[in-house]
């Protein structure tokens, strides 16, 4: 199987990076169109699932997933798009709804920019968040996401695997 | 875990950690192996005994410093956590791929008749 490589890079980002094998035209449909998107956001594993699912995939358009847990709790993740080059490059605003309630203004964006690169009927996706600021970058990892460090996953594995 | 992270962020008191990997060391050890000196040493250790990451142990007439192992794992478990959500997610679209892949030969089978 592929496998995901996370990465947190420079103070405000973080990198994940997979293969697919399927074109990048494939690969893009499922990464933008909602009704597959449906299909994949909340991992059958992770007692979560997409309960709405809307995306206007063009330039201003915007999308907005809403999540369940199976305890009944919902969240929603929210933006606009402010770059789409179909099969190959999308950037877009993301903003994470605690309680699905809506964004407000003023609301912190995370700026995510995702790239697809086919290869031989693989493609090869990259996706990086950019946070705005620490502040921000300290509330996504308080809410279970990530944080900008300088050293990878990869040296962090390696530390932990020399302690245990 | 913010704190952690905080303390790790910077890349002198990462490799402090790194090098505390072998054993206690004292202050002036650090200095000397990591070319820092000593109120640098001294600034970067408070600020990872206060994230938890270490502690210190009175010996003879030296102060060693101990890395602790919990809060890295803590850190690593919890990173790790996110990183097989999007594994978990990735799976997922792999199955998908595979649907899509083959809707799409079975249409062109269907155009060509």
């Amino acid at each position: 199987m592929n496998q995901t490589s996370m990465d947190l890079e420079g103070d405000r980002e973080i990198v994940i990076a997979r293969t697919f094998n399927g074109p990048a035209r494939i690969v893009f449909d499922a990464w933008t169109k909602p009704e597959l998107v449906k299909r994949w956001w909340a991992p059958r594993s992770h007692q979560v699932s997409v309960v709405a699912c809307d995306a206007e995939v063009r330039v201003g358009g915007g999308y907005r997933y809403v999540l369940r847990l199976d305890t009944g709790s919902e969240f929603a993740f929210s933006g606009k798009y402010t770059e789409v080059t179909p099969h190959s490059r999308l950037v877009y605003t993301q903003i994470f709804e605690p309680t699905a309630s809506g964004a407000n203004p003023g609301d912190d964006e995370v700026i995510i920019t995702v790239t697809f690169e086919g290869h031989d009927g693989k493609t090869h996706l990259v996706s990086r968040s950019l946070c705005p600021s620490k502040e921000v970058r300290d509330t996504i990892i308080a809410s279970g996401m990530e944080h900008g460090m300088r050293e990878t996953m990869e040296q962090l594995d390696e530390l932990v695997a020399s302690l245990r | 875990m913010l704190e952690t992270f905080g303390a790790l962020a910077e890349p002198n008191r990462f490799r402090i950690v790194e090098l505390l990997r072998s054993g206690p060391r004292p202050v002036n050890d650090i200095g000397d192996r990591l070319r820092l000196n000593q109120p640098q040493v001294s600034k970067h250790l408070r600020v990872l005994k206060e994230a938890g990451l270490v502690d210190v142990q009175p010996r003879a007439q030296q102060r060693l410093y101990e890395l602790r192992a919990q809060p890295l794992r803590q850190l690593h478990d919890w990173l790790e956590r996110y990183r097989q959500l999007w594994d978990a997610r990735f799976q997922e679209m792999d199955r998908l791929i595979e649907e899509l892949k083959q809707k799409e030969k079975s249409d062109a089978r269907k155009r060509r008749k």
